[in-house]
């Protein structure tokens, strides 16, 4: 099944260029803004999309995304106002990919084959549930029949005994957690990223993204070297959390993006 | 068919069978955690798998629940109190005599012993009501461990007198601000403390939830509960009681007790959460009787939230009962029929205490409060030959500026 994740990823290797996935926390700053942030991060060069799902306890996420994550919730954002924003960003963007990032509670409680039919019809091409390991995979099997694709992440603590598990079953592209940590922490180390990834690409052809600890151009450019992208998140989520109305958003967005993206793309020239 | 469990297609022939390898019973429990944590869940796993089967390990326990801790527990009979109420005789299991108050520390001298083996110096430990958390400094100090606390700031503030104990136990309280500052905003905290460092670091969890083997390593733990009550009630009474009760928020002392009997058909088995000021008022901690399944903290279980899947506030006049969640072992023993579970409400927790405190002399902790009502609205329905095993989880002094505040007293 044809999956937008799979033709951006190959487009970018036929082209020679590292992908640039940003996340932003659906619902924030503002619930109605954020298709009109998403329209903007793809203007300044965003290759795939994350959308984080907000969720009351993000094990996994440090103060910045935590709390973006409290505003949202406590805005009442939830999957369907998400689905909302999708469909309204599909509606003027055929090709960019989405990936919905978040927990698993807030599908479990909507329902597996209900939601991967909603997020299939609003436009979402891959889920990344963080709490969902590869020995729990099945759980999400609604959706990947659906069409969804299932992001995997990779730690540093990965054997390689999962590592192949992992690579038996991931589609779209793998997630490598830079560091043992939470999401928004400084610990970032350059080598021990690289040294890491070029073992997880040696063994596969599935692309790997980067994320975790990566915050402008300087490390974003360093960790997408052995990479085939770069995941930034808490840096941009607290750019955008003091933006009061949807022009401020968007602006934010263009303007915490674009230098990463000619950082990028400077690499090749 | 008779009083066999079912849950939907598994009909369970041995209780004591699960969780099955992958950490499941039946539909519930698991390890939905993120890959960081994964693998030394893994190593975890199989650590503790072959401790559980190692002589010299249980001997280990055995030596410190005994000397230590001041095992075995009696059973008591609560004549006065059952006299009073008229009806099936009230027993008391004693876990309110163990060193630190509450059965909590069959845990953590358990869970300290597999982080000594697994060479894991520094230990880290979330606390609702405080209990927990002194149970773990205690062992910390016992075994010369590092320890760090986290508690919901909210918490901390309910709960100052256990803090000032783990304090003077020599453990860092860290305060918790996120969320809704309390038990399960800990449980996040600890978590992410966790997978920062994961190399050196052992998280002792308080209770049967988790991610798989938390619920299995907790119960086993707890379950010299059931184990020394049976033998106990067959010594003393020459047969099994008729209804084991105990209190549910996480489930820890309530499986403890419950283990040992699972497979005794003829032993009903009745769990109390707490229902606050009533589960139609929404302001309640009961995940069994008014929650619906989901996933919280690594496992598959009832849990407490709203139609957009957010875990939601609870409330119980008990921080220890104060928890969205509960043990999936729980979860698949009312699915299976096994065990039920019941509301009881915070005026019902606070007049059995004062019952027991008046009739037997008898300061129980407000979580172990709600066993107590349950045992004494159980009793009323049931004749006088009858036996209730109630598991007296912990002892109240921990609680009285909690009662002394609600009934408007300065202390």
């Amino acid at each position: 099944m044809s999956n937008r994740i799979d033709q951006r990823f190959a487009s970018l290797r036929a082209r020679g260029r590292k992908g640039l996935i940003p996340f932003v926390t659906a619902g924030d700053p503002l619930p109605q803004a954020t298709a009109a942030v998403m329209h903007a991060l793809v203007e300044a060069g965003a290759d795939v999309i994350e959308l984080g799902v907000p969720y009351s306890d993000p094990v996994a996420d440090g103060p910045t995304i935590q709390h973006a994550s409290e505003r949202a919730i406590a805005r009442g954002v939830g999957l369907e106002a998400i689905l909302a924003e999708v469909r309204a960003f599909r509606s003027r963007d055929l090709d960019t990919p989405v990936v919905l990032m978040g927990y698993l509670n807030p599908i479990e409680i909507r329902g597996y084959a209900r939601f991967a039919r909603e997020a299939v019809a609003a436009g979402v091409d891959g889920v990344l549930v963080v709490d969902v390991p590869v020995e729990e995979a099945d759980t999400l099997g609604p959706l990947v029949e659906a069409g969804l694709r299932q992001i995997f992440l990779v730690a540093p603590t990965t054997t390689d005994a999962r590592l192949a598990a992992i690579r038996a079953r991931a589609r779209g592209f793998v997630y490598y957690v830079s560091f043992a940590g939470i999401t928004g922490a400084d610990r970032l180390d350059l080598p021990a990223v690289r040294a890491r990834v070029e073992h997880i690409r040696a063994g596969g052809d599935v692309p790997v993204a980067v994320g975790f600890g990566v915050r402008d151009a300087a490390s974003a450019v360093a960790v997408v070297e052995v990479a085939d992208a770069v995941v930034i998140g808490s840096a941009l989520v607290a750019r955008l959390a003091g933006c009061d109305d949807a022009q401020a958003a968007m602006s934010a967005a263009r303007g915490f993006l674009a230098p990463i993206r000619a950082a990028l793309d400077a690499m090749h020239s | 068919m008779s009083d066999v469990g079912k849950t939907e297609s598994i009909s369970v022939s041995d209780f004591h069978a699960w969780p099955d390898s992958h950490g499941r019973f039946a539909d519930f429990g698991g390890v939905y955690m993120p890959e960081t944590l994964m693998p030394p869940l893994e190593e975890l796993t199989r650590a503790y798998l072959e401790l559980r089967g190692d002589p010299a390990f249980i001997a280990e326990f055995e030596h410190d629940l005994r000397h230590y801790v001041g095992r075995p527990s009696p059973i008591y009979h609560a004549e006065r109190l059952s006299r009073k109420i008229g009806g099936a005789q009230i027993l008391l299991k004693r876990e309110d005599l163990n060193h630190t108050g509450a059965h909590k520390i069959n845990n953590t001298i358990g869970q300290a012993l597999v982080a000594r083996r697994m060479g894991k110096r520094r230990i880290i430990a979330e606390t609702g009501a405080g209990q927990h958390g002194v149970a773990t400094a205690t062992v910390c100090a016992r075994f010369g461990l590092d320890c760090i606390v986290y508690m919901g700031a909210v918490d901390i503030e309910r709960q100052k007198i256990n803090v000032y104990r783990m304090k003077l136990l020599g453990a860092e309280v860290v305060p918790v601000t996120s969320g809704s500052k309390t038990l399960k905003d800990a449980l996040n905290e600890a978590m992410r403390d966790w997978v920062t460092n994961v190399h050196d670091t052992f998280y002792i969890i308080g209770t049967v939830a988790g991610p798989h083997p938390y619920p299995m390593m907790v119960r086993d733990f707890n379950a010299v509960v059931g184990r020394e009550a049976r033998a106990q009630m067959l010594e003393q009474y020459g047969r099994l009681p008729d209804v084991l009760t105990a209190c549910v928020g996480g489930g820890s002392n309530a499986i403890g007790l419950f283990h040992a009997f699972l497979n005794d058909r003829e032993v009903a088995i009745v769990g109390a959460e707490a229902a606050g000021d009533g589960i139609d008022t929404g302001r309640h901690a009961a995940s069994l009787a008014a929650g619906r399944k989901g996933v919280l903290h690594g496992n598959r279980t009832y849990v407490i939230c709203d139609d957009h899947g957010q875990i939601t506030e609870t409330h119980s006049i008990s921080a220890g009962l104060d928890y969205p969640g509960v043990g999936p072992e729980h979860a698949f023993l009312k699915d299976s029929g096994r065990a039920r579970y019941e509301g009881v409400t915070d005026e019902e927790a606070l007049a059995a205490f004062h019952e027991l405190a008046r009739t037997e002399g008898i300061l129980a902790a407000l979580e172990s409060s709600h066993a107590v009502a349950q045992a004494m609205k159980l009793a009323r329905g049931m004749a006088k030959d009858r036996l209730i095993l109630c598991n007296l989880s912990g002892r109240g002094d921990k609680d009285v500026h909690t009662i002394a505040a609600r009934e408007g007293i300065a202390l």
